[in-house]
Formats: C-alpha cells, sequence, structure tokens
C-alpha cells in the first residue's frame, strides 16, 4: 500500500489500465452469461446454470478471481489515489468554470466509480456472499431460491421493479465509464496511432454502449412481461 | 467598443487576491489583448492607481509569457493563439471578461496575473537537454534523421512553454509539455543515448513538483497554442515504460 503511494504517476496508470482491461473482459464474460437468464431459447435456462455451476467450481476460474478481486482492489485503490493528488495539484479553483474541449466522461470517472463500486458491494451481497455462506438466501419473495440458484435469485431480484430500475441507472452510469476508459486504457499505456487509434476510439464506443444495453436487457424483459 | 472587465488583483504570493471590476471605453476592436491592458493600465496610473501585472514579451506568440486565464480558457477564446494573439473583436461588447491567473499547485501566483512559473525550469533541467561536447559543428550529414522522425520531432519542439495545457487541465497536469520536450529528444539520433535516464528524471520532478496525473481528458492538446498533439502523451508512456524495465535498480 505505501509502496503504491510512492510509484511514479505514470506507473499508478499502467496499473489502473492493465486492472481496468481485466475489469472489462470479465464484464463481457458475465454478460455473456447473463443474456440466458432471458428465455430466447428453449434450454436457456440449463445454458445459464450450466454457465454458473462452471464458474463457481472450475478450478481456473478459481484462480482468475484471485486477479479479478486483485484487480477490482488495485483498479479502485490507484483510483482514489490519483484523484485524491488531482484535486490537491490545484489548490485555488477558477472562478469561471473550464470551457475547454475535452473527452466529456473523463471528467466524472471517480463518480460514477464509485457508484460502480457501490452497486459492487451490494451486488456481492446479493450473490457472491451467499455462495459463500456469508449471508442469507432471500426470503419470502415471490419465488423462493436456495442457496446456489443463482437463476432463481435473479429472477427475485428482478421482479423487484426499484430493484430494475436501480440497475438499469447503474448501467448507464457504467456506460459512461466505460465510454471514456477503453480508449484511455490504450492511451495509458503508450498505445496511440494515427491509424488504429479512431479503430479503438470506435470499438470503445460499441462497447461501451453495448455491454450496458446488454445487461439493461434483461430487466427490461422482467418490467415489460412481469 | 467599452470593454467591462473582472481581473484576479493579489498584491503578492502571501496576501489574498479578489477580484476587481474595471471598464475601459473607446477601445478599438482591433487591439489586441495585451494592448486593452496597457490601455486600462495607462488609465489606473493616470488615475493613481497600482497597475495590473501580467506577463509578456514578444507579443508575437513565440515566447509564452502571455499567459492569461480568460472566460474559462486559458488564452481566451479561439484556436490555436496566445494572448497576445487575441483580438478585441473575438468578444462581444457589454459581456464582462474574466481575466484569471493560470491555478495550479506548481505555479503560485507572485503578483496579479503574473505566476511563477520556474517548475517548468526545474523540469528541463533534470533532463530537457543533451550533454554534448562543445566542438567545432561536425557535418550535417553525418547523422542521419528520417525526414518523418525530423518532422515530428520539430512538432514536439514547437511547443513554446507558456503551460496552457496545465492551466487547462482539470487535473493541474504537466504532461504535455513534459511528453512534448521528452520527445524532441527520444525522436532523434543525438536525444537517444540519455533517453532512458531522461525520461524518468523529468517524471519524478513532475511528480515531485505536484503536478497533477493525466486522465486522458485532452483539454491540454485543445488549448495549445501550438496545436501540441496528445500523441506525445502516449509515447512518453512508451518511452517510460521501457526505461523502466530496461534500467537496473540503482
Ligand atoms: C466493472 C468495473 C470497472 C471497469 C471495467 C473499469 C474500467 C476502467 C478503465 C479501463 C479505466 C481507464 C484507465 C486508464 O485511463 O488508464 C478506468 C479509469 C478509472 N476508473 Fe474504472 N473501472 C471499473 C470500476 C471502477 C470502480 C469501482 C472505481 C471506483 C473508484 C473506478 C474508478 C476509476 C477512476 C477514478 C478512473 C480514472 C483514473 C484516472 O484516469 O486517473 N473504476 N476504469
Ligand atoms: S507575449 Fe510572447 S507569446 Fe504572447
Amino acid at each position: 500500500m505505501s509502496k503504491m503511494l510512492r510509484y511514479s504517476s505514470l506507473t499508478k496508470k499502467y496499473i489502473m489500465a492493465l486492472a481496468g482491461f481485466l475489469l472489462m473482459v470479465f464484464l463481457l464474460i458475465h454478460l455473456g452469461i447473463n443474456l440466458f437468464i432471458i428465455p430466447f431459447t428453449e434450454n436457456h435456462q440449463d445454458i445459464f446454470r450450466d454457465g454458473v455451476h462452471f464458474m463457481t467450481t472450475n478450478p481456473l476460474i478459481k484462480i482468475m478471481e484471485i486477479f479479478l478481486f486483485g484487480g477490482f482492489l488495485v483498479h479502485i485503490l490507484i483510483g482514489i489515489i490519483l484523484q485524491l493528488r488531482n484535486w490537491m495539484a490545484r489548490p485555488v479553483r477558477y472562478a469561471k468554470s473550464n470551457h475547454s474541449q475535452g473527452s466529456f466522461f473523463s471528467k466524472y470517472m471517480i463518480y460514477t466509480g464509485v457508484v460502480i463500486l457501490i452497486f459492487l458491494i451490494i451486488h456481492l451481497g446479493n450473490f457472491y456472499f451467499v455462495k459463500l455462506g456469508l449471508t442469507e438466501a432471500p426470503e419470502g419473495m415471490s419465488r423462493v431460491a436456495d442457496d446456489h440458484d443463482f437463476y432463481n435469485m435473479a429472477i427475485n431480484l428482478f421482479s423487484n421493479k426499484i430493484y430494475s430500475g436501480i440497475y438499469i441507472v447503474l448501467f448507464i452510469l457504467m456506460g459512461f465509464h466505460l465510454n471514456h476508459a477503453f480508449q484511455s486504457a490504450f492511451q495509458s499505456l503508450g498505445l496511440n496511432h494515427s491509424k488504429y487509434t479512431p479503430f479503438i476510439k470506435a470499438v470503445g464506443d460499441f462497447y461501451s454502449i453495448v455491454v450496458p444495453l446488454g445487461f439493461i436487457l434483461i430487466p427490461l424483459y422482467f418490467i415489460i412481461y412481469y | 467598443m467599452n470593454i467591462k472587465l473582472k481581473v484576479w488583483r493579489q498584491k503578492s504570493a502571501k496576501e489574498k487576491g479578489k477580484f476587481v471590476k474595471y471598464t475601459l471605453e473607446n477601445a478599438s476592436p482591433e487591439m489586441s489583448f495585451l494592448e486593452m491592458l496597457d490601455a486600462l493600465n495607462t488609465k489606473l496610473i493616470l488615475q493613481g492607481d497600482d497597475p495590473v501585472a501580467f506577463e509578456h514579451d514578444c507579443r508575437e506568440g513565440i515566447c509564452g509569457c502571455c499567459s492569461l486565464y480568460i472566460n474559462g480558457r486559458p488564452h481566451g477564446p479561439g484556436e490555436k493563439t496566445t494572448t497576445c494573439e487575441l483580438h478585441m473583436r473575438s468578444f462581444k461588447e457589454g459581456k464582462t471578461i474574466v481575466i484569471e491567473p493560470w491555478r495550479s499547485r506548481g505555479f503560485p501566483v507572485l503578483k496579479d496575473l503574473i505566476v511563477d512559473r520556474h517548475a517548468f525550469d526545474k523540469i528541463l533541467i533534470a533532463g530537457g537537454f543533451i550533454s554534448n561536447e562543445a566542438g567545432t559543428a561536425q557535418d550535417a550529414n553525418s547523422i542521419l534523421i528520417r525526414k518523418d522522425k525530423a518532422d515530428e520531432a520539430f512538432d514536439s519542439a514547437v511547443c513554446i512553454g507558456c503551460a496552457a495545457c496545465v492551466a487547462a487541465c482539470k487535473n493541474a497536469s504537466a504532461m504535455l509539455f513534459v511528453s512534448a520536450k521528452v520527445s524532441q529528444f527520444a525522436l532523434l539520433q543525438q536525444g537517444k543515448v540519455e533517453a532512458k535516464q531522461r525520461v524518468q528524471a523529468m517524471v519524478r520532478k513532475m511528480d515531485e513538483l505536484g503536478f497533477g496525473n493525466c486522465t486522458n481528458t485532452y483539454a491540454c492538446e485543445a488549448e495549445c497554442p501550438k496545436g501540441i498533439s496528445v500523441t506525445n502523451i502516449a509515447r512518453m508512456n512508451r518511452e517510460f515504460f521501457g526505461a523502466r524495465i530496461g534500467t537496473q535498480k540503482s
């Protein structure tokens, strides 16, 4: 921790970007499984359960999980350290606020990040801690879920309109985070090229719209059909 | 035209400053921004008041002295212009023009609109040079440099060190300046010899002086009067990474 504080600003950003990449790959995989909550195939439930079973039992995934938690931790800690330093770098603010052109969402990374963090904690409480046996599975909702029945647990949550609403807002905000994040991570790692950067930016725009939209489809489906 | 101004006044680095409102009658739209301030100062002096301190030298966009934060933008409205190249025709009559000094931990205010920009000198002293034997100049063709590399190095070297990048950055980061300086050397044969030490020393100094980190917001590029590109920042990120993994522990 104290060592992390002493890293140069550039090194902190490399770590931030690498951890960010890991998180972005994780999001894709997570989405890939979650989408099978929606009944667009006959056996969607089985595919979802198989996916969950694989992700919760495969030893290789267990190892990846350590990297994932490490990635989150490092990304969050360095994000906060960098942000504090950035605020300190301008002790006297301008009276007239800045009108310069620039990446719009980059100005709100800490706020969208903190929203993601709050949701992450709720989300862990709803699923991961249940798996670990740290929290009880929900009871008395529309459908009773057993400890490891992530499918019914998800259905339980999404049948709550308020939860679904919060979930949708969260993923819109996450889209804002990702929109700046994708191309920013390349730049932080020094990967800027007159030929490829426009393409990277386009992929980033696509990713930041399609991934959150994918997650949003699920509560939307429940809001519309239940 | 009649000009309404709100100007930051601060007697010294130690004292607290405040905004003071001024009006200037009969300014012409052809006046440069600095000429308008000259006219204001003449008026203040004739009234027996303390004139507004601001920095200027070349008045033709090459020295980088005229660092004023005007209406929320370094060097005011307009693309790729310094304050001295800005004219009063760019402003609407009747609308108050707000003038502030650069705001950054690295550049404390000395008086009114003048800040201490020594921090940039310190970064250059840390590594912004080549250690050359000062002998007779050798034949120019003995060091071959590719034309595109020479052009790129020149694009980086046009930085006038005005610090608009720091002023514009929401984090008061000096990355665009430092990366332009790192690049102008790293791209040329003469600079490659010391490239690894240079980038590390300059980044260390930049961090030490309290500038913020880069969040890749790119306001620096948008406000740079010389159009320095953020590809320089990417290059510095690469150079630094290469240098860190390529040098032994000391
Ligand atoms: C799924 C979750 C997340 C993903 C995929 C993600 C991804 C990224 C990526 C790729 C970057 C760009 C890094 C760079 O510019 O080099 C970034 C920046 C950032 N992230 Fe996240 N992030 C996530 C969650 C969080 C959380 C929970 C926080 C909590 C504080 C956070 C705070 C930040 C901040 C402050 C930045 C800007 C850092 C800077 O440029 O100085 N992120 N994120
Ligand atoms: S006074 Fe020299 S650049 Fe403006």
